[in-house]
């Protein structure tokens, strides 16, 4: 019965949602205040049966409802709730759920908290995200309905890909979404606007938070799955260029420059056909990802179950959104009033910098991840792949200029900046990083010129971000108490951009050491075999057998010596999923800030070496990775110090000239 | 003119588009490679021996004239299946007498050199293919590729992934039967 509820509240929520798409927009062109306000209800409604909607598909995955063919399909009867609950997104029609149900709580949210904006603008605003929800509900209604029965009901579940049985991976879905699904509502924002004809400070203010939180999410998301890929896969990498990876980071690139751009339409009134049109392409990127993932477009490792027909309809929902929106901007957007001049020298043009070096980054990867399929039509059938090396080459040398900028731009002031001056104050970090690195290349035997350039420029990075922030607070320069007012009184956002922007450094050394420096042994041992990896002895003590809820294990043990002396012991998995007859590798890491001691054992090469006791055994040493995830984390931080900015939760800005500048869309 | 810039996003959307359409099409399959090689000569390359290695390179001429038929293995010490196939492989040329060469993918000279030392050289000759070059040349879609190659330098079979395990021996003798090198079904 639950199933069907579910159904149900799916198909109410689909009619609220097409009143939604209609009525405000409507009343925003007529005028009609109360046509605008019923969005609040109609947003409110659709969160609420969707919700039901997925209330009703985790209870049919909480109990093991094999009459449920979704259930049947991911889940078993022995799995572990806490994978019983994340089997509810695991598969495509249940993570489709999730993405609408993420979809119509941003619109709900708008329309909750979002008082401080013009009752036009958030009618238009919920309107458009309203014409989003119609389009993925009728695609999971019609093409892939999540509570589709089987008859018989078989006795048992086929168990989720035991690769996504894992905590790191139960949450990435959920924080990729949040972060594709709210660069929906910034995109819905810049449609209206520019429906509206108008975009100002006011409107750029408004859209910061959203983009915040949905950067925010993205980042974390990103990270956790490459955290996943580093600790699960077994390889040891953290990266793959993969196109299910390059699909979101994508987004994540694009809605990096749109943060930095939006930030000039604020300040200074400038950027604002370009800051729209990055809030379109974002979110056409992560439309985009979608579309890959499900449509089976491109090979890719983790994609989920391919169905043509599927793949029409989300053609059809792409070309319709971004399609319409960049109609939309090719039309409006030269309508939009220049913003303010500045000189070449000048915060607005470290911030075009930025966003022109993003925007191009983006451009690769998008080449990149497309260009097998390009090849493929335009060869008539010819196969290819691209891979790290491509992307490593291309993406690379693009970036440093990126962060060489990004430890200067914040000493620039807004229209005019004074070069000398600046150049001044940062000779102290110049110098600094050079030593910095001298002494990085005097420790580290050799590695390859480019390696020690990015040590370079991470220094320069962090020193300035650093110096940058104690310059504003005067650190030092006066008495501790009144750097420590300043500290208080300095805008949080500000403190955010540090924190963000010296994550990133952070993150680069982790980058670096794990890339350049890493050091890998691949060996066939037997019990008793030593290994010797960057200072430390290894020992392969044997494999035995274990048993988990749904799998059994071949856990390897290790000890780990150093100079004689025992470190610690390390059990690397093999596990075997005997329900969905696949297998995972479950590395053992001994993490420390100078380096990652990574474990993993695969299968024995050959059923004799089996019998032996022989395994293939993979060690690496990863110098810093820990960074990445400290870097990360940073990253994540500074977003949300920055979203907690008072200019953002009170004094609502208030618009100067009620009147348009152009007419408004009948 | 700010017209023309601000149409060009839908322009380029649009093409992005007409390529996905196309991508859709029911009978293309993004996993199938197809091997377009066979029954095809051998590419032309020319790939010099492995820096710190006696073993020559490799080079077309190398293939084009022999008695039967050869295999070409493409390995690379970075390539943990390599490792499990080197066995079969070596197995393949100590007992059942085939000949065997190497192309040696993307891979540094000191590491395959140090990755043979240690697991023994069945390779007659071994090609180093640092850039790459050579494996666009034969198509490769990753590591570890065999391919039979006949007397007269034609591409008779070629396998992607690894040769390990008893399904993918049994496929992989079969077409070494039917390329007329090995005898009988029988095997061992």
């Amino acid at each position: 019965m639950t199933p069907e509820i579910g159904h149900f509240a799916l198909a109410l929520a689909l009619a609220m949602a097409i009143v939604q798409s209609v009525l405000p927009i409507w009343g925003a062109s007529r005028g009609n205040v109360l046509w605008m306000q019923s969005a609040r209800w109609s947003s409110l409604g659709q969160v609420i049966f969707v919700a039901i909607g997925f209330g009703a598909l985790m209870q049919a995955f909480v109990t093991s409802d094999f009459t449920v063919k979704n259930v049947v399909n991911n889940s078993h009867s022995l799995k572990p709730l806490l994978f019983k609950v994340a089997g509810t997104w695991g598969s495509h029609e249940g993570s489709l759920l999730l993405w609408v149900l993420i979809l119509t709580v941003f619109g709900a949210a708008v329309s909750v908290f979002g008082a401080n904006i013009p009752e036009t603008l958030k009618a238009r605003t919920l309107s458009v995200q309203a014409w989003i929800s119609v389009g993925f509900i009728t695609f999971m209604l019609f093409t892939s309905n999540p509570f589709d029965r089987v008859f018989p009901p078989p006795m048992d579940g086929q168990d989720l890909n035991p690769l996504l049985q894992d905590v790191g991976l139960a949450m990435h879905p959920p924080l990729l979404y949040i972060g594709y699904v709210g660069f929906s509502i910034v995109f819905a924002f810049a449609v209206a606007a520019l429906i509206e004809g108008r975009v100002d400070a006011a409107w750029a203010r408004w859209v910061r938070p959203w983009t915040l939180a949905a950067w925010m999410s993205l980042t974390a998301g990103i990270a956790l799955g490459s955290w996943w890929a580093y600790y699960e896969l077994g390889w040891g990498g953290w990266w793959f260029w993969d196109p299910v990876e390059n699909v979101s980071f994508m987004p994540w690139l694009m809605g990096t420059a749109l943060l930095h751009s939006a930030i000039v339409t604020e300040k200074r009134g400038a950027f604002k056909s370009w800051t729209i049109l990055l809030a379109i392409l974002t979110f056409s990127l992560s439309l985009l990802g979608t579309f890959i993932v499900r449509s089976g477009l491109l090979t890719s490792v983790h994609a989920f179950a391919v169905d043509p027909e599927r793949g029409m309809y989300i053609l059809g929902l792409l070309a319709v959104s971004i399609g319409g929106s960049l109609a939309l901007f090719a039309w409006r957007a030269p309508m939009l009033e220049a913003g303010g001049l500045f000189k070449p020298i000048s915060r607005e043009a470290g911030l075009l910098v930025n966003n022109l070096i993003l925007a191009t980054a983006t451009g690769v990867v998008l080449f990149g991840t497309l260009y097998p399929l390009f090849y493929e039509a335009l060869t008539g059938g010819e196969k290819l792949s691209v891979g790290p090396p491509f992307f490593n080459s291309a993406f690379i040398p693009l970036m440093l200029p990126l962060v060489f900028v990004m430890g200067l731009g914040p000493y620039l002031s807004w229209k005019r900046a004074d070069l000398a001056g600046v150049l001044q104050r940062l000779r102290f970090v110049a110098v600094l990083s050079v030593l910095a690195t001298l002494a990085v290349w005097f420790l580290t035997e050799g590695g390859p010129v480019l390696g020690y350039l990015s040590v370079l420029l991470a220094i320069w990075l962090f020193a300035a971000t650093v110096r940058e922030w104690a310059m504003r607070v005067r650190l030092f320069e006066v008495p501790f108490p009144e750097s420590r007012r300043r500290i208080r009184n300095l805008p949080r956002s500000s403190h955010g951009m540090s924190m963000a922007h010296a994550g990133l450094a952070v993150a680069m050394f982790g980058f670096i050491g794990s890339s350049v420096w890493k050091t890998e042994e691949v060996v066939f041992v037997k019990p008793g075999s030593e290994i010797s990896i960057s200072g430390f002895d290894v020992t392969f003590e044997g494999v035995e057998r274990a048993r988990g809820p749904n799998y059994f294990a071949d856990r390897g043990s290790l000890t780990v010596r150093r100079d004689d002396k025992f470190i610690t012991q390390l059990y690397p998995e093999r596990r075997t999923y005997p329900v969905a007859q696949s297998s995972t590798t479950e590395s053992d890491i001994r993490t420390t800030f100078a380096g990652d001691l990574y474990t993993s054992i695969a299968n024995p090469a050959s059923e004799e070496a089996g019998a032996e006791g022989a395994w293939t055994l993979r060690i690496l040493y990863e110098p810093l990775v820990v960074f990445i995830w400290i870097g990360t984390t940073m990253l994540v931080l500074g977003g949300g110090l920055s979203l907690s900015d008072r200019r953002l939760r009170i004094g609502a800005p208030r618009r100067k000239a009620p009147e348009p500048i152009i007419s408004p869309a009948e | 003119m700010k017209r023309a810039f601000a149409i060009v996003p839908l322009l380029v959307a649009g093409i992005f588009g007409g390529f996905f359409l196309w991508g859709l099409n029911p009978e293309r399959d993004p996993n199938g490679i197809p091997s377009v090689l066979i029954s095809q000569p051998v590419p032309k390359f020319k790939l010099e021996p492995v820096e710190g290695l006696e073993t020559l390179g490799l080079s077309k001429a190398d293939l084009t004239d022999n008695s039967g038929p050869v295999i070409v293995n493409v390995f690379a010490s970075w390539c943990v299946p390599c490792r499990a196939e080197h066995e079969v492989l070596t197995k393949l040329v100590e007992r059942d007498g085939q000949r065997l060469f190497g192309i040696n993918y993307k891979d540094k000279p000191k590491d395959a050199v140090r990755w043979l030392e240690q697991l023994g050289n069945p390779y007659e000759r071994i090609g180093s293919d640092i850039t790459g070059r050579a494996g666009i040349e034969w198509g490769i879609s990753g590591v570890p590729e065999t391919f039979i190659v006949g007397s007269d330098g034609t591409v008779l079979y070629r396998y992607v992934g690894p040769v390990v395990g008893e399904a993918a021996i049994a496929k992989f003798r079969a077409a070494l039967v039917q390329a007329g090198t090995l005898k009988g079904a029988s095997g061992e």
